[in-house]
């Protein structure tokens, strides 16, 4: 399960600041009936790289698509870089366009081609001319290793390479704080490692990022704090090193024992 | 122990392939005589080809063309083929032809008419092609207002106020999605110009008419008929029902109940009721509910029925390529800070229509075909033609010649339609 990451990581760069990115407090969400969130408290400082984990159904997703309005949260409060969510649409499409978010799926347009799934959001919503859109976006391209691939379409690529696309769609926007959920889930082993390096390249950088994922390797050596949720809560935080080493709680001990031993 | 290393030492030159692994034999062997049942299959079908062939060859090459009634074509076929001899009568096609194409069209305007036809190919080119340069679109976009103006004539005022209604929604947005928000600017966009086309778009026309005189000869709506009156409506309804369905579509996906409602509404009230009886409607009902002393033309009458019938199936239609969207890629416009409009018009749309392509086109060839209903209510399409040709006393008795040559004639333009899917399927074909 945990990737090895063989690499030396420049950890001068990953300063935290004292800047607030993303403040929850007191955050419910009711899927229904169903008590999906509970109480959510949780600061993010800017720089941070936070992991979620937690097993399958604990809220992990829907707590970070709240943070970009993907989901509407009942109750509480969530501060984006200084802008609070609420139903007012104009505060939402400021949030979305600062947030970028990484989805399992990839979720690439699968009608255009990979440069155009990267200049379409900084054309349309940005207002980027096109051909400095071109540039931004090959930039990007290079930068997750497939600048080549700028003129097929999504079908005709891997698995990693069309999340790497993802990343690089996600980053023409230019976004303050990136979110990602379960990035590597859905990828054949080979291809997971691509994807963790380019992660842990924009974590280098300072990126300020919230991670969804099991990839506790990717967890130690980049992480400042890992969440660890169960039933919509959050059940123990840490940094890695505590964590992992001195979990605290049983369901947090009993979850760490089950994802590490196979 | 035998040992099982090898190294080649001569490498094999290319050969040709066997003749019965390419060319015509392997194909026939291939696809026609690949077993004892596709074998069978084969001659079977041959059989059954060659035998229509041969019935129907003969009628049709055994014709006369030059005859002026049913009897003088029989007596025609029979001193050149024999005693018994029977063949199409081809002379009625030769005698009606222009009848059939442009109904009761005054001959001596037939040029506008023409010259239409040609605006509406070079108008549709550019939406059908994409190697056609962009500037062309705007061609395409003055072209309904033109294409009506040539066809029935008049004063050109009626089409240029009808443009200004356009004018006039896209203000009214302007102004009221300003201070009010987008929804209310849309319901103004869309309410102004109704009103304006109801209401005032045909007195200031005329008014204008008064004072700068510009017409040409007008045609009224009983002249038209012939294909001329199919491909009219057949292609305004399907240049309007593909948007209006679109729009259904959505609206059948809204969030806001009123909307929503009012889309579900329609769609299957349209859906539940025969095209025939909207036409009906059309053409005595709607008399009824007007103000007395207005004339609403029939045509457009006809036309904003079977628009309106078509848009429903083609609400479905786009809505079964909505569903088959999966959520993330609505999810994925979202995080890009993709507003709603936005992202249906460049991420969703492109997406759903290219999935419903098929379907949409079944629907387009369904409408054109359906125009023949019109004959119904009596307006003189090629079927409503063709009674009126047979009903005549030279003509009396004849079927298939008559029917033949509006059934070619439809299919080809609904083959075309057909091809051209499968083309477009092909070319924007992404994946794999
Ligand atoms: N749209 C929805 N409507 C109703 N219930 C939902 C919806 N989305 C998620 N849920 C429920 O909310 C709970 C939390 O879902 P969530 O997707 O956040 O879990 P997760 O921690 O991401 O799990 P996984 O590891 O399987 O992705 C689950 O029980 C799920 O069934
Ligand atoms: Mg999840």
């Amino acid at each position: 399960m945990s990737q090895v990451i063989e690499r030396e990581i420049d950890r001068s760069q990953m300063q935290v600041s004292d800047e607030i990115a993303i403040q929850i407090t007191n955050m419910n969400k009711w899927f229904g009936s169903f008590h999906v969130l509970r109480d959510i408290n949780l600061t993010v400082q800017r720089g941070e790289r936070i992991v979620v984990c937690g097993p399958s159904g604990s809220g992990k997703s829907t707590l970070i698509r709240c943070i970009n309005a993907l989901e509407e949260h009942q109750e509480g409060q969530i501060i984006v870089d200084g802008t609070e969510l609420s139903s007012d649409l104009k505060n939402v499409d400021k949030i979305r366009s600062e947030v970028g978010m990484v989805f399992q799926h990839f979720n690439l347009f699968p009608h255009l081609s990979i440069l155009d799934n990267c200049t379409l959001a900084p054309i349309w919503v940005r207002k980027t001319p096109k051909k400095e859109a071109e540039e931004i976006a090959m930039h990007f391209l290079e930068k997750v290793k497939i600048p080549e691939q700028a003129d097929k379409f999504p079908g005709q690529l891997s698995g990693g390479q069309q999340q790497r696309v993802a990343i690089a769609r996600s980053l023409c926007m230019q976004p303050r704080i990136m979110l990602f959920d379960e990035p590597t889930s859905a990828l054949d082993p080979e291809m997971i490692k691509e994807v963790l390096d380019t992660m842990i390249q924009l974590a280098e950088e300072g990126m300020t990022m919230l991670v969804v994922t099991h990839e506790m390797g990717f967890a130690r050596q980049v992480a400042n704090r890992v969440i660890f949720m169960d039933q919509g809560q959050i059940v123990e935080q840490n940094e890695p090193e505590e964590f992992f080493g001195n979990p605290k709680s049983d369901r947090t001990k009993l979850f760490l024992s089950q994802i590490l031993n196979n | 122990m035998t040992d099982i290393g090898y190294v080649r030492t001569e490498m094999l030159p290319e050969q040709d392939a066997p003749s019965s692994a390419v060319g015509v034999v392997h194909w026939i062997r291939v696809n026609l005589f690949s077993g004892w049942f596709n074998s069978i299959l084969t001659i079977l079908a041959i059989y059954f080809v060659a035998s229509l062939l041969y019935g129907v060859l003969p009628w049709v090459f055994k014709s006369s063309w030059t005859a002026h009634s049913l009897n003088e074509c029989r007596e025609s076929i029979v001193a050149q083929y024999g005693e018994g001899a029977t063949g199409a009568c081809w002379a009625v096609i030769r005698e009606r032809y222009l009848q059939l194409l442009y109904g009761f069209y005054p001959s001596e305007l037939y040029w506008r008419v023409n010259l239409a036809f040609v605006g509406l190919l070079v108008a549709i080119a550019p939406v059908l092609f994409a190697g056609i340069p962009r500037k062309v679109l705007w061609f395409s976009a003055a072209s309904p207002f033109a294409i009506f103006w040539l066809l029935w004539g008049g004063t050109i005022w009626l089409p240029l106020s009808v443009v200004a209604g356009f004018v006039l929604g896209y203000v009214a947005y302007v102004l009221v999605s300003k201070p009010a928000g987008s929804l209310a600017g849309t319901i103004a966009a869309f309410l102004v110009p109704v009103l304006w086309w109801l209401l005032l778009a045909a007195p200031v026309a005329s008014g204008l008419q008064s004072i700068i005189p510009l017409a040409s000869e007008s045609v009224e709506s009983a002249r038209f008929g012939g294909f001329m009156l199919s491909v009219t409506i057949g292609v305004t309804g399907i240049a309007l029902s593909l948007p209006i369905g679109i729009v259904l579509a959505l609206g059948r996906q809204s969030d806001l109940w009123i909307v929503k409602t009012i889309c579900v509404g329609f769609i299957e009230f349209i859906r539940g009721v025969p095209l025939i009886t909207l036409l009906f409607v059309a053409s005595t009902l709607l008399n009824i509910f007007l103000p007395p002393g207005t004339t609403f033309d029939i045509i457009l009458r006809v036309m904003i029925m079977v628009t309106l019938f078509s848009s429903a199936y083609m609400a479905e239609v786009v809505r079964g390529g909505l569903a088959a969207l999966p959520r993330g890629q609505y999810e994925a416009a979202d995080s890009l800070g993709l507003d709603y409009w936005k992202a249906q018009r460049l991420i969703i749309m492109p997406q759903a229509l290219k999935i419903s392509i098929p379907a949409i086109v079944g629907n387009f060839i369904g409408l054109f075909k359906d125009t023949t209903l019109v004959s119904i209510i009596g307006l003189l399409d090629p079927i409503g033609l063709s009674t009126s040709i047979r009903a005549n006393q030279e003509w009396n008795g004849i079927i298939w010649e008559l029917y033949g040559f509006i059934a070619l004639m439809f299919f080809i333009v609904c083959f075309s339609m057909g091809r051209y899917a499968m083309y477009l399927e092909r070319k924007l074909k992404t994946g794999h």
